[in-house]
C-alpha cells in the first residue's frame, strides 16, 4: 500500500467501536467503497449496507470525546420509516448504498486493493477529499451559517456503527472528525431549526426538518426485469444507458417543468445515479410538495403482481411526450438491439401481454414460434406489419400506438426509487463522484480509490512535492472536483446575490421608515 | 366572552380580505376562509354546544376517510349531517336565518382550532377534515356566489394572457385533457401552489409554472385555505399557554379534544390463545384461511421465496404480531421461513426488525399493525415486492387468479370484485370476498342475532378480518380473549 500512514487517530484508544478491525474483519462488499473483484460472485443479495443497529451517541466531557455505542435511540423520530430501515433491500430507504468515494465499476479491481481498508480511507479523507467545497455546497455562502451547521451528518464507521445527528459548525471540524473517526461512509441529512447535537434538549416542536435538496435516487437493480445483460448489483455500459436516459428525462423535465436550475447529478457509486437539486424553491419544500414532484415524475408503477406497469391517461400529458421523444431515439439502439428483451418466445410472450389485440397476438405468437430467437428489432418491427397486414379484423390501431408507447415507456422510463424523495429528512449517501451528468459518462471508467493515491505518487516522483499544488489536482479525480467547483460557485453565487436583494430591499424598507 | 382578545397582528389581513367589516359580525359570504376570529361574545352554553355540533361532522368525515370513501360518498354521507347540525343557506334562500348560521360556523371553526391546536396530530387532522368540508361546501355552492366570494379573496394570481394561450394551445389541452380551450381561461401559479394537480399530471408546467383553468381553481382556492388555515394553527398553538389561564374554557376545550377520535380500528398486541392453546410460530400456517388476500400474499410469497422485502416484512410481522403471537415466537417463525440464510445473518440483518416492531429496540415504539387505509395509500409495491393490497396493486387478472387459487371461483362474486376494483373500491372488494367466503357463518349468526350490529360494519383492518374470520368459524373461541379486538377505549388520540 503505498499510503498506509494511519497515524493520527489520537482518541482512538477510547472509541469501543472505532475502525480497529483488520481488512478482513471489515464489512463486505455493499459496505465497502470498492465492489468486490468479481462480480459475478456477488451473493444473490448484497448484504446490508447501512444498518441501524448502533447509534453511537457522542458526549463531550472533560474535553474528551467519548463515545458510547447504544441502540439507535432517535426517539425524537416519529417517522416509523426512520425505525425500520436496515437490511438488504429497505437500506435505500434512509440509509442508501453509502459510499463517501468515486467508487468505480466492478471490473479492474485487484484483490489487494480494497478501499475498505481503513488506512486507504484515511488517506483518502486526508489528501483528496474536497472538504472546503462540500462546505460551500451544503452553507451556500462563504461565512459558515446555520445551512451548515444545523445540517445532519451520519456516519458508518468502519465498525457498521451508525452515528446519527452530528453536526459541524464549519468544514475544518467536519474534517477533523471524519479523520478522527473515518467512516467507511458517512450520509448528509436536512437542515434542522436547532444544532442536531442539541436535540434531546429541545421539544419535537423546536426540533424538526426545514429544508434538504431535493434528491432522486436511480437504481439499476430497478431495471432487472428489463434488462438482460447484468441484474442485482451487476453493471456494465450496456445498462448504464438506461442511466443515461433517464438522467436526460428528469434534467429536461426538472429544469424546463419545473423551473430548478441547480441540478447535481452523482454516481451513486454502485450501480445508479443520485440528483441533488440545490434550488433554494427545492430545499424548502415540505413532504406534500416532494410527494408531488416524485409523483408527476413517476410513471413505472407496481408490484410484481401488477402486470402492466404504465397506465397513463390520454392525451399524454405534454411531459410524457416530450420524455418519448426523448426515448424513441434510443429504445432502438439500447432496447431493441442491445438489452435484446423478447429474444426467446418466452420472454416475448411478456411482450404479448402488453398488446391489446388478441388476433393480432396469435398472429405474431405463430410467427415466432417458427423463428427461434428472432432478434427483438426484428419481432417489434412485425407488430406494424402484421398490423398492416390484416392480420386482426377489428384492430383499434390508435389502441395498438397507444400500448407500443406504454412498452417504450415500461423498458425505458426512469424508474425511481420514490421513497428517497418524498420525505424531507430521508438522509442520502454524500456525494463525491461527480460527473458531467449525460452522454458520455462511463461508469467502468471511474478511478478507484487506490489509483488515486498511486497517482499521487507517481505525480510526485515526476514532479517532486512542491506543496503548491492540491492532491486531487494531482489525480483524474480533478474534472470530477473542479466540476464540482464549479457547480458550488454558481449555486452560492445565486444564493448572495438573493441574499444581497432581499437585505437591500430590507434597509430600504427601513429607510423608508 | 370575547375570543382572541390579544392578536392584533391578525388585522393587516382583515383589511385587505374584509374591508368592509374587519370584526366580521355580519357575513355577505355564505363561504368562509376563517382569517379573522371572532370578536362578539357567546355564552359558554353556546361555545360548547356549537363546537359539538362540527365536531360531528369533522368526525364523520374523518370515519369517511377512514373507510376509503370516494368525494361523491363522503358528500353523500355528510350532507343530512350538515342539514341538521351545521346549514349554510346561501344568500339567494329565502332563509332569515343566514346571519346566524354563518356566525355559528364561523365561531365553531375558531373554538375548535382551540382545541385543536395542541397537538400536531390534532392539527393535522382538524386541518384535514376542515378542508374536506369546504371543499364540499365550496363545489356545492351557488356558481354566481362563488365567483363573489373568490372576489372578495383578491388571490394574487396571474391569468394567462389570450395570446400566450394560443401559443401554448397544444400542450394546454393535452395537459388537462381538455378537448377545447375554448371559453375557458387559464392562471398562472407557482406549482407548489397546486401541488396536488402537479402530483396528478393535470396542469402543464413551464419554468417553473402551474397553468391551472378556471374549472380546476378549487385546487387552488383548497390549497390558499390550507395553507392559512395550516399557519393560524400553528400562531394558535403558540398562543394557547396565555389560554391556560381561563379555567373556564379548559375543560371544554379537553374535551372536545378527546371527542375528535377517529373510528380506527385497534388491535390488542398481548400474547394471546386461541383455542386454548397458545400461538406459536407452527400455528401460522394453520391460520392463513383466516388471513385477507393482502396477508395471504405474503404469507404464500414467504413460503416460496424464504424471504420477504423489506415492507413485506414490515406489513406481515406487524399483522401477526396483531392476532397475538409474541416476540419470541415470531423470531421463530421469521428464522425458520427465512431457511436459505445463516442464523449469523439472521442475528444481523432480521432480528433487530422484528424486535423493532415489538417496541423492544430504538424509540420502543409500539407499533400497530397496519390499516387498510395505510396499506392502501402508503408505499406501493415495486417490482419484486410482495406488500401492499393485491385488490389495488394487482392486475384485475392476477387478482381475479390469485383468488382462484384461494377457492373463490364463484362468478358473481368475481363479477363484483371486478366492479369494485374498477371503482377503486379495493375494501369493498375485500369485504365482498370476506362476505362469500363467510356465507354460511354470517347466515347463522344473523339468525342467532348475536352479532346483528357487526354484520353491517365494514372491515377496515386486516387483522379485524382476521379476527372476524376466525371468530366466525370457532365460535366461542374468541370469547372474553383479546385477539384483534376492537378497543375503542383505548388511546384515542393516536
Amino acid at each position: 500500500m503505498p499510503h498506509s500512514s494511519v497515524g493520527s487517530l489520537e482518541e482512538d484508544t477510547e472509541i469501543p467501536d472505532a475502525p480497529q478491525s483488520s481488512p478482513e474483519e471489515s464489512p463486505s462488499d455493499a459496505g465497502s467503497p470498492l465492489p468486490k473483484t468479481e462480480p459475478q460472485s456477488d451473493p444473490i443479495e448484497p448484504p446490508p449496507t447501512a444498518r441501524v443497529k448502533k447509534e453511537v451517541k457522542e458526549e463531550r466531557g472533560n474535553g474528551k470525546a467519548e463515545l458510547e455505542a447504544l441502540f439507535a435511540d432517535d426517539d425524537e423520530d416519529d417517522d416509523e420509516d426512520e425505525d425500520f430501515i436496515g437490511d438488504d433491500d429497505g437500506a435505500d430507504l434512509l440509509a442508501s448504498e453509502v459510499k463517501v468515494v468515486p467508487s468505480p465499476g466492478p471490473i479492474d479491481v485487484k484483490p489487494s486493493s480494497r478501499a475498505a481498508e481503513p488506512e486507504v480511507m484515511f488517506t483518502f479523507y486526508q489528501r483528496l477529499f474536497p472538504f472546503r467545497y462540500l462546505f460551500q455546497w451544503l452553507n451556500h455562502s462563504p461565512i459558515p451559517t446555520n445551512d451548515f451547521g444545523h445540517r445532519e451528518f451520519a456516519f458508518t464507521l468502519q465498525s457498521e456503527a451508525y452515528m446519527r445527528y452530528q453536526s459541524f459548525p464549519t468544514f475544518e471540524t467536519l474534517r477533523k472528525d471524519i479523520l478522527r473517526l473515518n467512516p467507511s461512509r458517512f450520509e448528509i441529512g436536512p437542515v434542522y431549526t436547532a444544532n442536531p447535537r442539541d436535540r434531546k434538549m429541545l421539544s419535537k416542536a423546536a426540533f424538526r426538518p426545514l429544508a434538504k435538496e431535493l434528491v432522486f435516487d436511480i437504481d439499476l437493480t430497478d431495471y432487472d426485469e428489463v434488462r438482460t445483460c447484468c441484474d442485482k448489483a451487476n453493471i456494465c455500459i450496456k445498462c448504464w444507458q438506461f442511466i443515461t436516459v433517464a438522467i436526460r428525462i428528469l434534467d429536461t423535465a426538472l429544469r424546463d417543468d419545473l423551473g430548478f436550475k441547480h441540478i447535481l447529478w452523482v454516481y451513486s457509486g454502485r450501480r445508479g445515479a443520485h440528483a441533488w437539486v440545490c434550488d433554494k424553491r427545492a430545499r424548502v419544500m415540505d413532504d406534500s410538495k416532494r410527494r408531488a414532484v416524485a409523483s408527476y415524475l413517476e410513471v413505472v408503477k407496481g408490484g410484481s403482481q401488477a402486470g402492466k406497469k404504465v397506465n397513463v391517461k390520454r392525451p399524454l400529458h405534454p411531459h410524457l411526450v416530450r420524455s418519448l421523444d426523448i426515448l424513441r431515439e434510443r429504445f432502438e439502439p439500447d432496447i431493441l438491439r442491445d438489452q435484446n428483451p423478447w429474444r426467446d418466445i418466452k420472454a416475448a410472450e411478456r411482450l404479448l401481454t402488453l398488446l391489446p389485440d388478441r388476433a393480432l397476438n396469435d398472429a405474431l405468437r405463430k410467427k415466432w414460434e417458427s423463428d427461434d430467437n428472432r432478434a427483438s428489432v426484428s419481432k417489434w418491427a412485425d407488430i406494424d406489419r402484421l398490423a398492416s397486414s390484416g392480420a386482426s379484423e377489428n384492430l383499434n390501431t390508435a389502441l395498438l400506438r397507444e400500448c407500443k408507447q406504454d412498452v417504450v415507456l415500461e423498458y425505458m422510463y426512469p424508474r425511481l426509487d420514490v421513497e428517497v424523495s418524498k420525505h424531507l429528512n430521508h438522509l442520502l449517501k454524500s456525494p463525491f463522484c461527480v460527473h458531467p451528468g449525460t452522454e458520455d459518462f462511463d461508469p467502468m471508467a471511474v478511478p478507484t480509490v487506490t489509483e488515486l493515491l498511486t497517482e499521487i505518487d507517481v505525480w510526485e516522483k515526476e514532479n517532486g512535492n512542491s506543496g503548491r499544488v492540491h492532491d486531487y489536482e494531482k489525480t483524474s479525480l480533478k474534472p470530477y472536483v473542479d466540476l464540482f467547483r464549479t457547480f458550488v460557485n454558481g449555486l452560492v453565487d445565486e444564493e448572495t446575490k438573493i441574499k444581497r436583494e432581499r437585505d437591500g430591499d430590507e434597509k430600504g424598507n427601513s429607510m423608508e421608515l | 366572552m370575547a375570543m382572541y382578545q390579544q392578536q392584533p397582528r391578525r388585522a393587516i389581513d382583515a383589511k385587505r380580505h374584509y374591508a368592509s367589516d374587519p370584526s366580521q359580525s355580519n357575513y355577505p359570504h355564505r363561504l368562509n376562509f376563517y382569517i379573522n376570529p371572532p370578536t362578539v361574545e357567546v355564552t359558554l352554553d353556546q361555545f360548547e354546544q356549537w363546537a359539538i355540533d362540527r365536531l360531528r361532522i369533522l368526525g364523520e368525515i374523518e370515519s369517511c376517510l377512514h373507510r376509503n370513501k370516494s368525494p361523491p360518498e363522503v358528500a353523500a354521507a355528510i350532507g343530512p349531517l350538515l342539514d341538521k347540525f351545521l346549514p349554510l343557506s346561501a344568500n339567494s334562500s329565502k332563509s332569515t336565518k343566514i346571519q346566524e348560521e354563518r356566525r355559528k360556523d364561523h365561531y365553531s371553526h375558531f373554538i375548535l382550532r382551540l382545541a385543536f391546536a395542541r397537538s400536531e396530530d390534532l392539527r393535522r387532522r382538524f386541518s384535514r377534515a376542515e378542508s374536506i368540508l369546504f371543499k364540499l361546501r365550496f363545489t356545492g355552492d351557488d356558481t354566481r356566489e362563488r365567483q363573489m366570494f373568490m372576489e372578495s379573496l383578491d388571490f394574487d394570481w396571474e391569468a394567462v394572457p389570450e395570446d400566450e394561450k394560443r401559443a401554448m394551445k397544444d400542450s394546454l389541452s393535452a395537459a388537462t385533457g381538455m378537448k377545447s380551450l375554448d371559453g375557458e381561461s387559464f392562471f398562472k401559479v407557482d406549482w407548489e401552489r397546486v401541488h396536488d394537480l402537479v402530483e396528478q399530471r393535470r396542469v402543464l408546467l413551464r419554468a417553473g409554472k402551474a397553468y391551472v383553468p378556471v374549472s380546476l381553481q378549487v385546487s387552488l382556492v383548497l390549497a390558499e385555505f390550507i395553507a392559512r388555515l395550516d399557519k393560524s394553527l400553528e400562531l394558535t398553538a403558540r398562543a394557547l399557554p396565555r389560554l391556560d389561564e381561563d379555567d373556564r374554557l379548559i375543560p371544554i376545550l379537553n374535551h372536545l379534544a378527546l371527542g375528535f377520535t377517529a373510528p380506527e380500528y385497534n388491535s390488542s398486541t398481548t400474547p394471546t390463545t386461541l383455542n386454548g392453546t397458545s400461538l406459536t410460530a407452527a400455528s401460522i400456517d394453520g391460520l392463513v384461511q383466516h388471513f385477507p388476500m393482502c396477508m395471504r400474499h405474503l404469507h404464500t410469497s414467504l413460503r416460496r421465496d424464504k424471504h420477504l422485502k423489506h415492507f413485506g416484512r414490515l406489513q406481515y410481522n406487524l399483522f401477526i404480531k396483531g392476532i397475538g403471537l409474541s416476540v419470541e415466537e415470531a423470531l421463530v417463525f421469521w428464522r425458520t421461513s427465512f431457511s436459505l440464510i445463516t442464523d449469523e445473518t439472521f442475528q444481523k440483518q432480521y432480528r433487530y426488525n422484528v424486535r423493532h416492531a415489538y417496541g423492544l429496540e430504538g424509540t420502543r415504539r409500539n407499533y400497530k399493525p397496519l390499516s387498510c387505509q395505510q396499506i392502501l395509500t402508503e408505499r406501493s409495491p415495486h417490482s419484486s415486492e410482495a406488500h401492499g393490497c393485491p385488490y389495488r396493486h394487482f392486475s384485475v387478472d392476477n387478482l381475479i387468479a390469485s383468488l382462484g387459487t384461494t377457492g373463490v371461483s364463484d362468478r358473481d362474486v368475481l363479477k363484483g370484485v371486478r366492479a369494485d376494483v374498477e371503482g377503486q373500491k379495493f375494501h369493498i372488494a375485500c369485504n365482498r370476498v370476506f362476505e362469500h367466503v363467510h356465507a354460511r357463518e354470517l347466515k347463522r349468526e344473523k339468525e342467532n342475532e348475536s352479532g346483528s350490529a357487526r354484520l353491517q360494519e365494514t372491515i377496515i383492518h386486516p387483522n379485524e378480518y382476521f379476527s372476524r374470520s376466525f371468530g366466525l368459524k370457532n365460535p366461542g373461541a374468541l370469547e372474553g380473549q383479546s385477539v384483534g379486538g376492537a378497543d375503542p377505549g383505548a388511546d384515542p388520540m393516536m
